[in-house]
């Protein structure tokens, strides 16, 4: 079972995009939280090297989707797979083994109060437990310099500003060299210099560790910018699949509705009826 | 009819609660005798140690004060009136050693350190910390419950040591230098009446507290809601759980441990006619 996992982890070389293997597949996934359906029947295929974007209105269930990924939620119905394997049947050694080829970039940073950037960006590396303490320390470098921050290895989380914690985050998610990063909303709560670092850092992430890239977001401008293909989840499935010049082009209402930022017909006759 | 379905699905809930409880302690005690070879675990208890030890000891202190203080005072004229007021010491330092000390220092060890742990759990859960550390192939019990379970363990014995020393000489000095009870025979009948085995009880009881208020509050924080209100909820569910199992605890023990003592020993009274 063990042997299975790490030969599904070694990256397929040579063929990228549509053309290569999958390497993350959802099929006919079905979640919901108490009454609340979210997920409805979600099919994802994914593709190495791709940086997909998965756009959406807040609370349509984006977030779930990349925690299916991972195997932070399980499907009430259907299957995750990770290079045509299952993860619903691996127990929790091989789940951990898993993540380890995945970088995981939260919404708030998700960085741990209690350490300092460094410890922050080598708590992968630790957790791995196959480096030296000078190792882990050059890989610390290494990875903070590419995100721009090298030289506050000793600060607090709580010192640094949002774009800063987002970035030091980032950092932390590629310590390990992902074949798979998930950014889930990047660019939320940034002003828009701050938002264009991050999305020029996810280009500049997928051009020099080749990694397989999903972004969740609601930011238009950031999902033009860094994607390869874009899907849209609307109540619980996909409505979208397509390149940023395809949903431009998209005459479904809902989906245009999405990319101008207009407001429903029914949202603004209830505004009216409030006022 | 609704009625007894609606008793019927809290009765389930608490079942199924009770049930992930469980798993959870048992998966904690699992981790803990797998780690306690390893040098990480004692790096990671050290800052627990502070939290849980130092930073209680005072409150505990001052609550075996006040213990002591009020068993003197209350006891003393009952006593006089009886002519056993020699015998103080007896009353005042058993009742601490037996149940007061452990009982109060626990209450005061899930008050000062339970809600904290809850909260800072908690805080971590809603700010996608334990997802972070999950998603790094790493297990939130193994990093952040083991060492505070093995803190509170710990010190809840060494914390009640300090609560009945304080407490005992706070009721000596009531006793003696308050109500002119003579020093040594009052230590005398106290050394005389109290056996290895009383200190024994107390001793397994504040262990008992002490293991139980690290799980409980671990556990709470663990699926801790978002906002402030839903951290405060757990505080309070924490504590709440807390304070009702240490009683429960209590009852078990005192039942368990005066049956077995009657059985090896038989009846011992404390305080026999005549002086």
């Amino acid at each position: 079972m063990t042997d299975q996992i790490q030969q599904a982890t070694v990256r397929p070389g040579g063929e990228a995009g549509a053309n290569a293997a999958p390497v993350i597949e959802l099929i006919d996934v079905y979640k919901s939280f108490g009454r609340l359906e979210v997920l409805r029947g979600v099919d994802l295929v994914l593709h190495p090297r791709e940086t997909t974007v998965i756009i959406g209105e807040s609370g349509v269930g984006k977030s779930v989707v990349l925690k299916h990924i991972v195997g932070l939620l399980r499907p009430d119905r259907g299957e995750v797979r990770y290079h045509g394997r299952s993860i619903g049947e691996m127990n929790a050694g091989e789940l951990a083994r898993l993540r380890m080829n995945f970088g995981f970039l939260f919404q708030l940073g998700a960085l741990f109060d209690s350490l300092t950037v460094a410890e922050n960006v080598g708590f992968p590396l630790v957790e791995q437990g196959r480096r030296s303490r000078a190792e882990i320390e050059r890989v610390v470098t290494e990875k903070l310099r590419m995100v721009g921050l090298d030289g506050i290895q000793s600060k607090r989380p709580a010192d640094l500003s949002g774009g800063q914690r987002k970035r030091v985050a980032l950092a932390r998610a590629i310590a390990l060299d992902p074949e798979i990063i998930l950014y889930d909303e990047p660019t939320t709560g940034l002003d828009p210099v701050r938002a264009d670092v991050i999305n020029e850092l996810i280009l500049k992430l997928r051009r020099e560790i080749d990694a397989t890239g999903i972004v969740v977001t609601h930011d238009m401008a950031s999902a033009n910018k860094v994607a390869d293909r874009i899907l849209m989840l609307h109540e619980g499935k996909f409505i979208f699949d397509g390149t940023s010049r395809e949903i431009a082009e998209a005459g479904d209402e809902r989906i245009r509705r999405f990319i101008e930022g207009r407001a429903s017909e029914k949202d603004l006759r209830s505004l009216r009826q409030e006022s | 009819m609704q009625l007894v379905a609606a008793i019927g699905a809290k009765t389930l809930q608490g079942l199924e609660a009770f049930g992930r409880f469980w798993v959870f302690a048992f998966q904690t005690q699992r981790l803990l005798v797998a780690d306690l070879p390893r040098a990480r675990l004692w790096r990671e208890v050290m800052p627990q140690f502070y939290e849980v030890g130092n930073r209680t000891l005072p409150v505990i202190m001052i609550t075996g004060m006040f213990v002591g203080l009020v068993l003197a005072i209350q006891s003393f004229d009952q006593l006089y009136a009886a002519g056993f007021e020699e015998r103080m010491g007896v009353l005042v330092n058993l009742t601490l050693v037996k149940e007061l000390g452990p009982v109060l220092a626990g209450v005061m060890l899930a008050g000062r350190v339970g809600g904290a742990l809850t909260a800072e759990l908690g805080t971590m859960n809603v700010t996608e910390q334990l997802d972070a550390m999950r998603v790094m192939g790493s297990d939130p019990i193994r990093h952040l419950v083991v060492p505070r379970f093995l803190a509170c363990l710990l010190l809840a014995p060494l914390l009640t040591f300090f609560c009945d020393l304080v407490g005992a000489f706070a009721g000596w000095l009531i006793a003696v230098q308050l109500k002119g009870v003579p020093s040594e025979p009052y230590w005398y009948y106290t050394a005389d009446a109290t056996e290895v085995w009383d200190v024994l009880v107390g001793f397994i009881k504040s262990v008992g507290f002490g293991g139980t208020i690290g799980l409980i509050a671990c556990y709470k924080g663990f699926p801790c809601r978002a906002g402030a209100a839903g951290v405060g909820r757990a505080c309070t569910e924490s504590f709440v759980a807390a304070f009702i199992a240490i009683l429960a605890i209590d009852f078990f023990l005192a039942t368990s441990l005066q049956g077995l003592y009657n059985a090896l020993y038989g009846f011992k009274p404390l305080i026999q006619g005549g002086g």
